[in-house]
């Protein structure tokens, strides 16, 4: 099926999500939808997907100019979505979640659970998809629970399949599967659109290319044979260097030392499972991982912000385990949270009463509890300037920002203090480009300044960019410690639970 | 327009810290919501749901009105006795409402000044102890906890008061700042017990506060049983009289019951406004309500900031049930708080959380009470009118876009559809 997009505008208040926006998905192809975080991919999907209409443009399908008043439209019409977040009920099972929203029922109103698992078997025997319809959604890996999604669509039908950034969830083993089967429903002459930012993937998957930036095209009928420099400067629209300049190691005394340490869930599961490492002054330790492998409760229960944990961690020559977060930070840990929406931020304060979040005690921003707003404003001012925070002014609401400038304020306040220890968990999550060359300028900063770092990332290039040594966990488990000189495919396996001899 | 949110399943993610952290509410906890609610509903959207509310107070006294409903027997007949009935009754109730809480122009007019000013010092000395309770509601609130028990805090803090008040001698002024300081530490005491429970057990607030709300109220009924606390010679639940140096002087006299207490109602307005938006503990409490994530990452004890705000809270409560105490009824009796811990809702809702906002609606409330009573002595409008207009109030307040829908007012279409976001997004 051919689907064509045709002069798509969408607006939101003053922001143009799309700005007359035009492809042509052909049959057969692997069409990738290149674009930074905000560029308005998402947006063009829902409008295809009937979530959104438009303001202007037409959706043509072969040949035959058609209006999407829901998603129901969308589906009729033989489109399928796989969403980033799976939309799937985890107490169903697969054959469950596939009938979801178009049951069939025999008498009285008995579902016909049967048909649905036949269909299952039927597709995913079809696409060699190997997914079992009667097992429990939340039993199955998050590779397969994307395969079901796959099977939703194909069950319904779809000759379009839109996959939105389909691999941030996977492995980099996981990866590879998912892109050999997008070829095999290609190989079915079926329209696969990938929405992604992760250029690696596009090379390897893609048959054509299209980069959107700002809601504009901005390049279309891309070669897959474009390199990565280029795809990345068409993404941002200027010339972007993809290498973290990082001058040589100066390692020191180990600040940070963790010993045995294990972190259990409320029903006394083992998250983290007895875990030692440590981190020595002047380097990058990259926490490497599949979401989801105890690095998000390794790193709450290093900053004393989880209550289930047991060992010892030392910072320098104090034992911090058992302290309160407040005592954490004050011995000059920095700590800039995974969520920074949740978890750094203060939505409706101002930038400057962010910067001081965690200071706020402390003179000279406040004396015996009264504070000197004055002061605080004024620091406010200081560090958006220092930090290259693009705001108007320090006073505006932190929700108004974009998220690499939310980024920038939490690593502004947590830089702005005397720091030993550095802890970023996942320091560049959804920010464009830009942001993510400031940042990781930033993190090498106070690498050589001296300050131990732990960087925890689940994206391959910036474990590349940043570490002198990376931690691999897996299951709550190291899976091994390497140097950045180990290959892909090497630190792959570990993600995956293979563990080094 | 907004955008859509793309509803997730939370399969994907990873994050389990709420379970993890017991006292941690989810961010789009109900009361999250409904706090993230109320601070966001501006000032034009209260005023019109008063108009709006009026509005249908207004077809209510004109249905109710014997004069509508016998001109309705013969409407085709004569069809303007009817509009003229209904005017006449609805502009007769509101204009007795409004002259009962403000000033009463035909003893103005008669010269009698302190009998004019009679319902405006009927308001004050009825709006005291609301602006206080509402103070109550208002302080927890602002750090994300929905305080329903002003009522038990105070009944508690009757207890303290008025032991104090009539159980000790103690030079005038003293005496009565000594029975204020009881009443403010026992109410703080029932409240703190709720910011305990929550920092330490997790405990929802709503369902402690409404507990204890009943453990305080039964426990005064006792109390006023007791030896040590009942009058002598009476066999009726109530306390001695307090002592004269233990209760709120009349600032006129004369027949008008405007004590000195509201001075304090005031002054604690200010002293909470102050400590809300100049010291660290405002700042901490203000965070912990926007952000209990962000604040605790900060390194905020945000266990230790929900009892602050509870004892502030039950200190307010205190010193409202103080009001009546201490200066109108100079006894304990159980019915001493009235409906005033729960009508406090009302009067933190409608002031949006703020001490002057709640200082404006303790006013409005107080007011209408007050002229509630002297629209149902000349007109015959049932009082209970006044509570309609009072729920009504609220009600629109809590439906915001239904009044933003009848003014036609720009703003978030959404907002109606936000409480119905799923889990785990």
């Amino acid at each position: 099926m051919q689907l064509q997009l045709r002069g798509i505008t969408k607006r939101f208040g003053d922001l143009v999500a799309n700005d007359d926006i035009s492809v042509t998905f052909e049959p057969g192809q692997i069409h990738a939808l290149l674009g930074e975080n905000g560029a308005g991919k998402s947006t063009l999907m829902n409008v295809l997907y009937g979530l959104l209409q438009p303001d202007a443009g037409q959706i043509v399908v072969d040949g035959e100019p058609l209006v999407f008043h829901s998603p129901a439209g969308a589906i009729a019409a033989g489109i399928g979505m796989v969403h980033q977040h799976f939309m799937l009920v985890p107490v169903f099972t697969v054959a469950e979640n596939v009938e979801l929203g178009a049951e069939s029922v025999g008498p009285f109103g008995f579902l016909k659970t049967a048909d649905a698992a036949r269909a299952v078997e039927r597709v995913s025997a079809e696409y060699r998809l190997a997914v079992d319809p009667n097992a429990v959604v939340e039993d199955l890996p998050v590779g397969i629970q994307q395969r079901v999604e796959i099977v939703k669509a194909l069950t319904r039908e779809a000759q379009c399949v839109i996959l939105d950034e389909p691999t941030a969830v996977l492995t980099p083993q996981e990866t590879d599967e998912l892109l050999s089967i997008v070829r095999g429903l290609r190989d079915a002459g079926k329209t696969i659109v990938l929405i992604t930012h992760k250029l690696r993937e596009v090379r390897e998957a893609a048959d054509v290319i299209t980069v959107i930036r700002r809601g504009r095209v901005v390049a279309e009928s891309v070669s897959p044979q474009t390199s990565e420099v280029e795809l990345a400067s068409l993404m941002v629209g200027r010339e972007v260097s993809l290498v973290v300049d990082k001058p040589s190691l100066e390692v020191g005394e180990p600040v940070l030392r963790v010993n045995q340490l294990s972190v259990y869930d409320t029903l006394d599961r083992a998250i983290v499972d007895d875990v030692s490492f440590d981190v020595r002054a002047g380097e990058v330790l990259c926490i490497a991982g599949v979401q989801g492998n105890g690095q998000s409760e390794l790193v709450e229960a290093l900053v004393g912000l989880h209550d289930r944990s047991e060992g010892r961690i030392d910072l320098g020559e104090k034992r911090i385990d058992g302290l309160s977060t407040k005592g954490i930070l004050d011995l000059g840990v920095g700590y800039v949270p995974e969520d920074r929406e949740h978890d750094g931020l203060v939505g409706s304060f101002s930038l400057a009463h962010n910067m001081v979040l965690d200071t706020i005690g402390e003179s000279p921003w406040s004396r015996r509890g009264v504070i000197n707003y004055g002061l605080i404003n004024e620091n406010g001012q200081n560090l958006i300037e220092q930090y290259d925070v693009r705001a108007t002014n320090a006073q505006v609401a932190a929700s108004t920002l974009s998220g690499g400038n939310k980024q920038k304020v939490v690593l502004a306040r947590e830089m702005s203090r005397s720091l030993r220890l550095l802890i970023a968990s996942q320091p560049t999550r959804g920010l464009d480009v830009g942001s993510i060359e400031f940042v990781h300028r930033q993190i090498i900063q106070a690498r050589q300044s001296g300050v131990g770092v732990i960087v925890v990332s689940t994206e391959l290039d910036e474990v590349y960019a940043l570490a002198d040594r990376i931690l691999v966990m897996y299951a709550g488990r190291i899976a091994g410690v390497v140097t950045p000189d180990v290959g892909r495919d090497d630190l792959g396996l570990l993600m995956a639970g293979a563990t080094t001899s | 327009m907004s955008e859509p949110s793309t509803p997730s399943t939370g399969l994907s993610g990873s994050k389990t810290e709420d379970t993890l952290h017991p006292g941690t509410e989810p961010p789009d906890s109900l009361t999250g919501e409904l706090r993230r609610r109320v601070l966001s509903i501006n000032l034009a959207v209260t005023l019109l749901a008063f108009v709006l509310a009026l509005a249908i107070g207004a077809v209510l006294i004109a249905a109710s009105a014997p004069s509508v409903i016998e001109s309705l027997g013969y409407f085709f007949a004569r069809p303007f006795d009817t509009f003229a009935a209904v005017f006449n009754s609805v502009y007769s109730a509101y204009s007795a409402l409004f002259q009962g809480a403000l000033l009463d122009v035909n003893e103005l007019r008669e010269g009698d000044v302190s009998a004019a000013f009679y319902p405006l010092s009927e308001t004050f000395t009825v709006s005291a102890p609301l602006i206080l309770a509402g103070l109550a509601v208002a302080i927890p609130f602002r750090a994300g906890l929905f305080n329903i028990g002003a009522q038990g805090q105070m009944a508690f803090a009757a207890i303290g008061g008025g032991l104090v008040g009539f159980g000790l001698s103690l030079p005038a002024g003293v005496h009565l700042l000594a029975s204020l300081a009881a009443a403010m530490v026992f109410g703080a005491l029932w409240a703190g017990l709720v910011g305990l429970l929550k920092a330490k057990t997790g405990a929802h607030e709503v369902i402690t506060t409404i507990m204890l709300n009943y453990i305080a109220i039964y426990l005064l009924g006792w109390v006023l049983n007791q030896d040590w606390f009942q009058r002598e010679g009476r066999n009726d639940p109530i306390s001695p009289i307090l002592n004269e140096s233990a209760t709120f002087p009349l600032i006129f006299g004369g027949g008008l019951r405007i004590h000195f207490g509201i001075l304090f109602s005031i002054g604690a307005v200010i002293v909470v406004w102050w400590m809300m938006t100049k010291t660290t503990t405002g700042f901490r409490i203000q965070t912990v309500g926007a952000n209990a994530a962000a604040a605790r990452t900060a390194g905020m004890n945000v266990g230790r900031i929900w009892i602050v705000a509870m004892l502030w809270a039950g200190a307010m409560a205190g010193l409202a049930v103080s009001m009546n105490v201490n200066g109108t009824d100079k006894v304990v009796t159980a019915g001493i708080v009235g409906n005033i811990g729960f009508d406090a809702i009302t009067v933190a809702l409608l002031g949006r959380g703020s001490p002057f906002g709640v200082l404006a609606a303790g006013l409005l409330i107080g007011g209408l009470r007050a002229g509630g009573l002297a629209m149902q002595a000349s007109t015959g409008t049932p009082i209970d009118i006044v509570l309609v207009l009072q729920a009504l109030i609220v009600l629109f307040i809590a439906a915001p876009a239904l009044v933003r829908a009848v003014f036609r007012l720009r703003g978030k279409t959404a907002d109606s559809l936000t409480i119905a976001k799923g889990w785990g997004s």
